[in-house]
Order: structure tokens, then C-alpha cells, then sequence
């Protein structure tokens, strides 16, 4: 039983924490702030907080300038596709893991998040080199496998400590139902396992969104996603602060919201289930 | 259709034997019930039936046909399990209509069939809602009626009515036996309740660390139980033993006499002892005496109705003579 | 469950992941394997053949590699102090009851889903330039001359640009642990005459002491990649080079493929020696 609590107690922890939870967001709200100021406005000083002339400008500018649809486009199919692959390859092997565990079901978990340990600077060239041979540097598909091998460990991983929380009996309720594999898994486990799937899409969703290592090194202009797009202005064209808090706002916003559903998974998923 | 024959039949895991070689036939439209300790097996045996796990040797036969190797969806067979394994996301009508729609039926035969299942069993009210919102009871039935939509040649259930509570298990009882009347399927059906194996079976199997103990008909299990083990299982109270002297006295090694098989009187009789325990079930009285003889031991006795009697008070037993079982050394029946 | 049928199943629905990491894994390491015994110069005359060991000592014995060590080591020391102490408070103060809590709890993980490039360009020019940044009007407001944040505190920047970034992980993880904590452990310890700091010292932080670790072997994981930050921020000036990025200018800058391969074939090590102690807890806990 949780004690009840002093009321002033409770509001110096209110306060406390606001303080410190508004602290921490502030440069997202600043840079959202801004991002509706106009130039001067953006770098006064004093700077002007809430009191300034709201304008959709910059946003504007931002989009006719850099085209930022094509960069958002980038970003969903690489994002989404790398993700949905992922899924589509890891919900079998996460199904045999978790309902025909063997002796070595284990180690063949453990080597797979042992490739995720993979530092990429180790295999930038011999990936580069690849992609150049196959003719698929700056190829949208190229970043889909990659990010999709990458997060695979992940999504192997919250997609199995999800489906071992499903009772076996109920799978084999099906194959005494007369249901093949496919059914099993189709009717069955994945109905049942929504909520998990879902989990599992969104956070790897998140981590492929914000992924900047490959898809810095590996594009360049046709396959460009909002990382790249967002480092084309650290240029002196970054300077224009309210331009580029536009354009800041315009790349996180999206993965913000979704961000903020999916804090639980999370813990799951980047613990690897190891914290509960 | 649904005769069963097990053919040297045996599962291990890994290095653990869990069932050595067995051979068991179960008839068409027989009830047949599994009992024996926890561990022993039942289960196993169920699955190994079911085509749940693959059996290590042996030969399993359905209907004459070589089914060892057969998928448990390919067998014909329909199984409840204990936890009931409904599917949480489907409604009672998708659940039960489930094996059908594996089966490719057409959609009207599909209807047609569940609501009839629904009607047997009573489920009409609940038909469109999800598992989560049924009671233990009600969820039983919605395994049941799955099992029944598919017109299996045999029905298996392991421990179907261990998650209830008393009274609703001895209606599931009923139910259950009355289906197995109207269907006439082979039924297999395993518990550690004796009461449910006793009521509800055509033929009881006991096993005990894989072995099959004795098959017989509860009756005969109960008159002529085949070695110590069973005689002991079997009953409720438990058969009461008596080794050395008055065993001698019968030519036994062994001899048992189950608690309703003893005369109580406070005035005369062969045995004398105290009172331990009386439980007054109304219906029945439950006593434990102490044998003035060997007071470490306990005899229980069972005395139909009221029997006045209180911790410390001396009774007399007498045994009816012509129901004693007589076992060997080797715990085996005698005679 | 395992029948034979199941069992070839399992083996077959689990192929497809298993062999695609196995390649992701095996291919590129050893063609880095390779390069890195090879003088492999692809704009200065391509591969001109295998070198030996020569690639590793030059890549340890040049000058810009024991910085770039010694940047790494406090890069990744400095963000793990601060997200692992602030984390701690901040758990055990978002434990606490309070109004909005959820609120406070959205406000403090955010920073985790700001892509890095963005985080590093925010903080490089809306905070941190010398002129219109706003820690420069701060500093001006004091009276005081503002700093030249990326090129003469830039480490430092650094650290706190990635920290803001890995606190929320941190917090959230050990908000998770806390939570976990039996609240009834902490009466009794109250009961027998504990005070707060004893308390935590002996049952909260113990009990933390696990989520700790993790956050501590995946937090160094990520850390030792840190790329985005760096790139966009001072491009690996003003002492800012770390082992990732050192290697990354070997390779794509300078075009040395041998050379930076043999660096990444020691990034690969190190990250495998973190590796193997998370991999032991994380292994612990499949063993239910
Ligand atoms: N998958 C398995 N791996 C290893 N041993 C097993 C496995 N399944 C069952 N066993 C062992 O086989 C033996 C028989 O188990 P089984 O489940 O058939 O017993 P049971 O008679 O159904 O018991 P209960 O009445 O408790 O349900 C037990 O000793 C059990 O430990
Ligand atoms: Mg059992």
C-alpha cells in the first residue's frame, strides 16, 4: 500500500518535477517556438518567448526550398519498409523461439543481439564498397535491408518475450482444430500478439526514423530521408534559425507523437526484456 | 467411428522414460478414463494420442490406419484442454465454428452446426461474446462445443473440470456424460478424481510412472483390483492394509479392507481400538481408530449416517469377511 | 509441443533471420578483416597488396589515435555519469506522487525520439552559437563574455548535447526498475529505524543495481557509435574525435580503406568486450 501523502509534500514534488520535466523539453519547445517567429525574431535579444507575430513562413520557405516532402517520402518508405520487413521475417523465427524452444534457442538469441552489437564504423567500407558494386549506394531499397537488418535482433527479440507470454495450449488447440502453420499463425498467434506486433512496429519504426549513421554515409540526394535533409543545414544556411527550427520541427514531430505511445516498449525492447 | 489401439507404444524425453512400452485398445463409442498420480503420465499419453508430441516407439492405430506419424490436425480427434485454450480474440460463435473454417465448410453448414452446438449446450445467450466476458463454467462449454462441431471420431479431455469449483463440476459431470450418451463417441478422458472416473467411465485405465496398472470397468477396479496399487488408488476412503499377523491369518502377505467393508460397534467385535477422528458428514460418518493392537496405525472406517462417536471413545470393528483382498508378496491379488 | 513436424517447422520459419544475420554479420567483417591486412587505397592506386600488420600499428601509433581514444573515453564516461546519477534522481523523483505525472513523464522522455542530426543542430546553433545563441544572450544578460561553445568548451558540448539525448533512456529505465521496487521492503526498513539515505543506499540502489548495469553496457554500446552529433556539429575539430569518427575519416575522408579497416577491426573488439557483459545478464534472464 502506497502511503497517503502531505499535500504540501506532494505539490514541492509537482513543482520539482515540472520544473525539471519542462527544463529538459525546453529546446524542443523553443525550437517549435521558433520555428513560427520570423528571422529577427528568432535570434532578439532579449529573446521573445510567446509575444511575437506568428507566421507560417518559415515552413514555407522550408518546403519550396529543399523539397521537404521528398525527404519526409524518404523516410516513411525507409522507416516503414525496413520495419514491416522486419516483422515479416522475424514473427516466424520468434514463433519457433518462443513454442519450439530447443537447447540452443538461447545461444541462437544471444548471437542474433550479438550482431547488433556490431559497431557500423567496423563495416562502413566493405557496405559502401557493396553498394557501389551492386549499384545501390543512394538506393532506397539498399537502406531498407540495411536498417531492417539492424533492427531485426530487436524486433526477433520484443516480438518473442511477447509471444512467450502466450499460452502454448492455445496453439495447439489449433492444430488440433485442424489448423496448418500458416493458420496457427495467422489466425491465431498474430490476433493474439496484436498489441505486441504493434508494439514492436512502432518502436522500430522509431529507432529506423532516427537512425543517422547509414543514412548519412549511404545516400546523397534520390534516397535522402530527414537525417540527411537535416544535415544539409548545418551549412551557414543553419543560421537562419527560424528555417531550421521549420525544418526540425517538420522531422521530429511525426516520431515525437509517436514516441510518446510507445515509452513502455521501450524498456522492452532496448533492455532486450532484461528490465521489467 | 473411433477405435483406438496404442501398440507398444512409449515416450521418453531425452533420457527420462516417461512411458515404457504400453499397449492399450479403446473400443468405438467407449468412455475411457486415465487415471494415476500426478506425473504419471496421463497427460502424456493423451498427447501422444492426440499427435501433440511424437511417440519414441511404438504404433499408433485410429480406426485400424497407421496414424503415428499423422499431424494432430490430420488425426480426426478433438481435444479439451484444462486451461480450456479458448482463442481470446474471437467471440464463442468464431471459436466454435473455428474447426469448420479449416475445414473449408461452407458458411451456411458452418451456422448451421454451431448454433446446434449452442443449443446442446446452452451457449445461445453468450454466443456473440468474447471468452474474457464468460464464467469458468460457461468457457468450459465453449471448448466442448468446439470439440463437438467437428463430429470427431474421438473426443479427448485432460483434466477438463480441474479449474472449477465443486458444484459446477459435478454439473460439467453430467453434461458430459449425458453428451457422450446422445453422441456415442469415443471419449478419453483423463482426471485425478476419482469420483469423475468412477461416475462417469465405460473403462478405467490406471496408470501409474507410465505403466498401466489395470483396465477394467469401475466396478471390477473396485472389487477386484489387481495388485495394491490399484486397490489403494481406487476408493475413496482408501482401502485400509494390515500386514503381518492378521494378514497371516488369511494366508497373505497383504490384506486390504475398504472403510465401508468394516462393522463399527461400541459393544463387541474382533478389533478393538480409540476413536481418533470422527468426521460427521451427515450422510455418512468418517472415523479413525486407533487399533489397541498397533495404536501407531489408523484404521478408517465408514459408517452409513450418523454415528455418535467422539475422539477417545473405544469401538469395536469386525471386517465382512467376504470382502477381504488378499495380496502376495509381490503385491499382487490372490484367489 | 515438439513434434517432429513442429520441430522441422521451427527450423525452417526460422531460417530466413538466421541466415540474413549471419550474412550481415559474416560478410562484412570479413571483407574489413581483409582490407585491413591490405594497402587498399581506392583513389591512390586501389589495393597494392597485403601489408601484414602494418595497418594496426600504424593505426595505433599515429598521432591522432591515443586523442581519439582518450576523447571516446570521456565522451562516453561523461554522458554515462550524467545519465546514470540524474537519471537515478530524476526516477526517484518522477516516482514520487505528484500531479500530471504522465505529463511530466512525456516532457522528460522526449528528447529520446529527436532525431540526432536535429539534436546537435539545435543545440549548435539555437543554444550554443557565440552570437545569437541564447546561452550567449544569457551570458551577455550576466554581463559576461559569451563562450565559443563548440570550439573552446567543444568536448564538453558534446557530452551535454548527447547526454540530453540519453538521460530520458536512462530515467526511463530506472523508473521502470524503481516501480518494481516492493514498497512494503522499504516500510520495513523504516520500521527498523532506517533513514531516508540509508534506505536508499541499502535497498533502492541495490535493488537498481541491475537496471543500472544495463543501462550502463547499452548506453556504452550506443556511445562508442556516437556519429551524427559529431558530424554536424564540429566535424571532428577542436579535439572532438572520437574512435568512430576517427575511423570514418580514414575511410571515406582520406579514402584509406586499410588503414580505417584496421581501425574498425579494434572498434569491433571493444564493442564486443561491452558486448559480452550485457549478453551475460541478458542471458541470465532467459533462464526463467
Ligand atoms: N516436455 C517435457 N519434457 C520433459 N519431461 C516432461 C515433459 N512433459 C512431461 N514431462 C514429464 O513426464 C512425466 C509425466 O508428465 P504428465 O504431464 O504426463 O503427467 P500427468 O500424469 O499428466 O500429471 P498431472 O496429473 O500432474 O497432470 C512427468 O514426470 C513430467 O515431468
Ligand atoms: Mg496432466
Amino acid at each position: 500500500m502506497a502511503r497517503a501523502v502531505t499535500t504540501q509534500r506532494k505539490a514541492l514534488n509537482t513543482t520539482l518535477a515540472w520544473i525539471i520535466g519542462l527544463l529538459i523539453f525546453f529546446p524542443i519547445l523553443w525550437t517549435i517556438l521558433t520555428s513560427f517567429k520570423t528571422e529577427a525574431e528568432a535570434i532578439a535579444n532579449p529573446p521573445v518567448f510567446l509575444f511575437f507575430d506568428w507566421t507560417l513562413e518559415n515552413y514555407a520557405v522550408v518546403q519550396e526550398r529543399s523539397n521537404y516532402m521528398r525527404f519526409l517520402w524518404n523516410s516513411v518508405i525507409i522507416a516503414g519498409g525496413s520495419t514491416i520487413l522486419g516483422v515479416l521475417i522475424a514473427v516466424p523465427a520468434a514463433w519457433s523461439m518462443a513454442f519450439v524452444p530447443s537447447r540452443r534457442t538461447k545461444d541462437i538469441l544471444l548471437w542474433m543481439l550479438s550482431t547488433k552489437m556490431l559497431p557500423a564504423v567496423g563495416v562502413l567500407y566493405p557496405i559502401y564498397l557493396l553498394c557501389i558494386q551492386l549499384g545501390v549506394l543512394d538506393n532506397r531499397l539498399a537502406l531498407v535491408v540495411i536498417l531492417m537488418l539492424i533492427n531485426l535482433p530487436i524486433i526477433v527479440w520484443m516480438l518473442y518475450t511477447y509471444f512467450r507470454e502466450i499460452p502454448g495450449e492455445i496453439l495447439e488447440a489449433a492444430r488440433m482444430d485442424g489448423a496448418g502453420l500458416k493458420e496457427e499463425i495467422l489466425y491465431v498467434l498474430t490476433p493474439m500478439a496484436i498489441p505486441g506486433i504493434a508494439s514492436t512496429l512502432l518502436l522500430n519504426f522509431i529507432l529506423a526514423w532516427n537512425e543517422a549513421f547509414w543514412t548519412l554515409n549511404l545516400t546523397s540526394v534520390d534516397a535522402a530521408p530527414l537525417t540527411a535533409f537535416i544535415a544539409s543545414y548545418s551549412s551557414p544556411e543553419g543560421l537562419f534559425f527560424a528555417k531550421l527550427s521549420a525544418a526540425s520541427t517538420m522531422a521530429i514531430a511525426p516520431i515525437l507523437i509517436l514516441g510518446w505511445f510507445s515509452q513502455k516498449q521501450l524498456v522492452r525492447g532496448l533492455t532486450f526484456g532484461a528490465v521489467k | 467411428m473411433g477405435r483406438i489401439t496404442l501398440d507398444k507404444v512409449q515416450k521418453a524425453f531425452g533420457e527420462v522414460e516417461v512411458i515404457p512400452p504400453l499397449d492399450l485398445t479403446i473400443e468405438d463409442g467407449e468412455f475411457v478414463v486415465f487415471v494415476g498420480p500426478s506425473g504419471c503420465g496421463k497427460s502424456t499419453l493423451l498427447r501422444l494420442i492426440a499427435g501433440l508430441e511424437d511417440v519414441t516407439g511404438g504404433q499408433i492405430r485410429i480406426d485400424g490406419n497407421d496414424a503415428t506419424s499423422v499431424p494432430p490436425a490430420k488425426r480426426g480427434l478433438a481435444m479439451v484442454f484444462q486451461s480450456y485454450a479458448l482463442y481470446p480474440h474471437m467471440s464463442v460463435r468464431k471459436n466454435i465454428a473455428f474447426p469448420l473454417r479449416m475445414a473449408k465448410m461452407e458458411q451456411a453448414e458452418q451456422d448451421r452446426r454451431v448454433q446446434a452446438a449452442a443449443d446442446v449446450l446452452n451457449l445461445s445467450d453468450y454466443i456473440d461474446r468474447r471468452p474474457g466476458q464468460l464464467s469458468g463454467g460457461q468457457r468450459q462449454r465453449v471448448a466442448i462445443g468446439r470439440a463437438i462441431v467437428r463430429e470427431p471420431s474421438a473426443f479427448l479431455f485432460d483434466e477438463p473440470l480441474s479449474n472449477l469449483d465443486a458444484a459446477l463440476r459435478h454439473g460439467m459431470r453430467l453434461e458430459i456424460s449425458e453428451l457422450h450418451k446422445r453422441l456415442d463417441t469415443t471419449m478419453i478422458y483423463v482426471t485425478h478424481d476419482q469420483v469423475e472416473a468412477m461416475t462417469m467411465a465405460d473403462k478405467i485405465v490406471v496408470l501409474q510412472a507410465g505403466v498401466i496398472e489395470q483396465v477394467g470397468s469401475p466396478l471390477e477396479l473396485y472389487k477386484t483390483p489387481r495388485n495394491l496399487f490399484v486397490a489403494g488408488f481406487i476408493g475413496s476412503p482408501k482401502m485400509n492394509f494390515f500386514d503381518g499377523a492378521e494378514a497371516a491369518k488369511h494366508d497373505a502377505h497383504t490384506i486390504g479392507i475398504r472403510p465401508e467393508h468394516l462393522t463399527v460397534s461400541t459393544t463387541e467385535g474382533m478389533w478393538k481400538g480409540t476413536v481418533g477422528v470422527a468426521e460427521h458428514l451427515g450422510s455418512d460418518t468418517f472415523m479413525h481408530i486407533h487399533p489397541e493392537a498397533n495404536p501407531s496405525e489408523t484404521i478408517t472406517v465408514r459408517v452409513g449416517g450418523e454415528f455418535s462417536a467422539t475422539h477417545g471413545d473405544t469401538v469395536f470393528l469386525t471386517p465382512a469377511s467376504d470382502n477381504i483382498h488378499r495380496f502376495d508378496a509381490d503385491g499382487m491379488r490372490m484367489g | 509441443m515438439a513434434t517432429q513436424h513442429s520441430r522441422s517447422a521451427a527450423r525452417i520459419m526460422m531460417a530466413p533471420a538466421v541466415f540474413l544475420l549471419l550474412v550481415w554479420m559474416l560478410v562484412p567483417l570479413s571483407m574489413t578483416l581483409w582490407f585491413s591486412v591490405r594497402s587498399y587505397l581506392p583513389l591512390r592506386g586501389g589495393d597494392q597488396g597485403f601489408v601484414g600488420l602494418e595497418n594496426f600499428t600504424r593505426f595505433v601509433t599515429s598521432s591522432a589515435f591515443w586523442p581519439a581514444i582518450l576523447t571516446t573515453l570521456i565522451i562516453v564516461g561523461g554522458v554515462l555519469l550524467i545519465s546514470i546519477v540524474f537519471g537515478i534522481l530524476l526516477a526517484m523523483l518522477l516516482d514520487q506522487p505528484m500531479w500530471g505525472q504522465g505529463v511530466v513523464r512525456i516532457l522528460v522522455i522526449a528528447p529520446f525520439f529527436v532525431m540526432p542530426t536535429v539534436s546537435a543542430l539545435v543545440w549548435k546553433n539555437m543554444f550554443m552559437d557565440p552570437v545569437n545563441g541564447l546561452f550567449a544572450h544569457l551570458w551577455r544578460f550576466f554581463g559576461a563574455d559569451p563562450i565559443v561553445w563548440l570550439s573552446d568548451a567543444s568536448v564538453f558540448s558534446i557530452i551535454m548535447i548527447v547526454s540530453w539525448q540519453w538521460l530520458p533512456f536512462a530515467t526511463l529505465i530506472l523508473l521502470t526498475a524503481i516501480q518494481s521496487l516492493d514498497s512494503e521492503q522499504l516500510e520495513a526498513a523504516e520500521m527498523d529505524g532506517a533513514n531516508p539515505l540509508a534506505r536508499f543506499a541499502f535497498i533502492t540502489l541495490p535493488h537498481l543495481s541491475r537496471a543500472i548495469t544495463i543501462v550502463i553496457l547499452i548506453q556504452t554500446i550506443f556511445l562508442l557509435a556516437v556519429f551524427a552529433e559529431i558530424f554536424v556539429t564540429t566535424g571532428g575539430a577542436f579535439g572532438t574525435r572520437t574512435l568512430t569518427y576517427l575511423i570514418y575519416q580514414r575511410v571515406l575522408e582520406s579514402q584509406n580503406v586499410g588503414l580505417g579497416s584496421a581501425g574498425g577491426v579494434y572498434a569491433i573488439i571493444l564493442a564486443n568486450i561491452v558486448a559480452l557483459f550485457l549478453m551475460r545478464i541478458v542471458g541470465k534472464n532467459l533462464d526463467r
